[in-house]
């Protein structure tokens, strides 16, 4: 079972990479360089240090942001979810956030906060909390109320019911939203760079750019959608170790 | 004195109640004494508010009026007296059996292994030793019941509040819970309060049958199965005096189905 997964991924993996090195030999444009020259730069970048230096930049804002967002928005999607004045009062903020054109509030966020940390953290939260407040909430008001009767019918307080009943049947989607927040995270972290000020990875793009130095570009791409990846096998790894077998399909008719 | 005397005679005693869901009249003053130690069947049609009573009695709904009295007190919530068996289960799909058995003790804070331990002589009681590690989705309908089974009686109220235990099993697993049910009614001292659509069943398990009306319900007719009580589980099925009850019973209550 394993093996075959692992199979699988390196088939998968194979199949778009070879893509990708035929595209930019063909060349589907100039300014899409081979899989092989673009990690030829990933090298590059890796042994000069230069992607280190950038990553201790770029998550900054991804990391308070995203750790923002997850309790934030899992807290307030709880209470949300629990109380329907909550939800009347709160919900249509979270709605419009996740509808509302990103690039066109960035130059508010700057005039509010600066073009420091701060409006970058916003960036990202503005990207990632929306989706993890809804699915919570979601979740949440989604519980089966014949579970909550029986956790009320055997005297468990309203903390037991939450804890014990109410998260454990809504993880699964509450990690799906977090899933989903993360990786919009991710995009909010590197547009904050490349609309706000650049730095970190969003330099390098921008700078590789610049000139014309388009294995690099495509290199500090990749290396975002590698972080991101790994950051998501880590958050499978956190939600099994918690939750561990919730995924058992419900059972009441 | 009057009053201590009904307290010992009748577990739990319904007075006048009254439920209404918005526009829908569900209960009309419905009154009815549930004698210690014995139990009770609702019967009736389906929709007439069965489940609703039971989860009155429960302290899961409020009733729209009238008042509800368990032990000479009056039921404001649910509490440690009563247990209720779901008529869909309402396990935990991500617990094993064991915890799901054990989740009531959980709840009132008993110790893991204490618990456990009661649990797993309960699971063993209703026949699924050898499942404690299984997990819900892995078992029959009927031995999920089993387990909601296990899991009321395992915190050891007095009053059993069983909405329909018995509807998801076939024909002849049904006939043994139903000698099972017997024996617990015998050696448990407690009092049962037994949602069935099944008249055989009602008349073949029951000390006392309410005959409930459709909605909105009241009390039609109790009658009280006395005779056969005695005999050995093969003969009530052929005795006289139980297939009387089971034949007058269906006559009053077909001019509603018709
Ligand atoms: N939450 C609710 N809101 C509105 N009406 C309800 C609600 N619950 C039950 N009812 C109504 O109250 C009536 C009684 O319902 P109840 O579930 O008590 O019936 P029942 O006798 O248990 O039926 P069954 O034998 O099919 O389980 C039904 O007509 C139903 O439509
Ligand atoms: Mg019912």
């Amino acid at each position: 079972m394993r093996h075959r997964s692992l199979f699988l991924t390196l088939l998968s993996a194979t199949i778009v990479f070879g893509a990708w090195e035929i595209a930019g030999r063909v060349p589907v444009s100039f300014a899409f360089p081979t899989f092989l020259e673009s990690m030829a730069a990933f090298w590059v970048l890796i042994v000069e240090g230069t992607l280190f230096t950038a990553y201790a930049e770029t998550l900054k804002p991804l990391v308070v942001g995203v750790t923002i967002s997850a309790f934030l928005g899992i807290g307030l999607g709880l209470w949300i979810g629990l109380s329907e004045k909550i939800d009347w009062l709160i919900s249509p903020i979270f709605v419009v956030m996740q509808t509302a054109p990103l690039a066109a509030l960035i130059p508010l966020l700057v005039m509010a906060y600066g073009i420091g940390l701060t409006s970058k953290v916003f960036v990202v939260c503005i990207m990632a909390m929306p989706v993890i407040v809804l699915n919570t909430s979601g979740a949440v008001r989604n519980t089966p109320a014949s579970l909550k009767e029986m956790g009320h019918a055997f005297l468990g307080s309203r903390s037991d019911i939450i804890l014990k009943i109410i998260l454990p049947a809504a993880s699964p989607v509450i990690f799906a939203g977090l899933r989903l927040g993360i990786s919009a995270g991710f995009i909010g972290a590197i547009l904050s760079e490349l609309k706000i000020t650049p730095t970190g990875v969003g330099d390098i793009i921008t700078f590789s750019r610049s000139i014309a130095d388009y294995p690099t570009m495509y290199a500090a791409i990749m290396s975002i959608i590698l972080l991101a990846v790994l950051f998501l096998n880590v958050l499978e790894r956190i939600e099994i170790f918690l939750f561990g077998g919730n995924n058992k399909g419900y059972v009441s008719e | 004195m009057t009053k201590s005397t009904t307290n010992i005679e009748h577990a739990v005693t319904v007075r006048n109640v009254h439920k209404n869901y918005g526009d829908v009249q569900a209960l009309e003053n419905m009154s009815l004494d549930f004698p210690r130690g014995q139990l009770t069947s609702l019967l009736g049609p389906s929709g007439c508010g069965k489940t609703t009573l039971l989860k009155i009695i429960a302290g899961l709904l409020p009733a729209t009026s009238g008042e509800i009295i368990v032990n000479g007190t009056p039921v404001t919530g649910p509490g440690p007296d009563r247990a209720f068996v779901f008529q869909d289960f309402a396990l935990l799909p991500w617990a094993s059996v064991l915890r799901n058995v054990a989740f009531g003790l959980e709840l009132r804070g008993v110790a893991k292994s204490e618990r456990e331990a009661i649990a797993e002589k309960y699971i063993a009681n209703v026949g699924l030793a050898g499942f404690e590690n299984s997990f819900p989705h892995e078992l029959s309908g009927g031995m999920r019941q089993r387990v909601g089974l296990a899991r009321a009686l395992s915190v050891d109220a007095q009053v059993l509040l069983m909405d329909e235990p018995f509807s998801a099993v076939d024909e002849q697993t049904r006939r043994k819970f139903q000698e099972d049910l017997l024996g617990l009614v015998k050696n448990e001292n407690k009092t049962f309060i037994f949602v069935t659509h099944s008249i055989e069943e009602a008349v073949y398990v029951s000390d006392q049958i309410a005959i409930l009306l459709p909605r909105p319900s009241r009390v039609s007719e109790i009658i009280k199965p006395s005779g056969f009580r005695h005999k050995s589980a093969d003969h009530i099925r052929r005795d006289p005096e139980y297939l009387d009850i089971v034949d007058n019973i269906w006559a009053s209550l077909r001019s509603y189905v018709e």
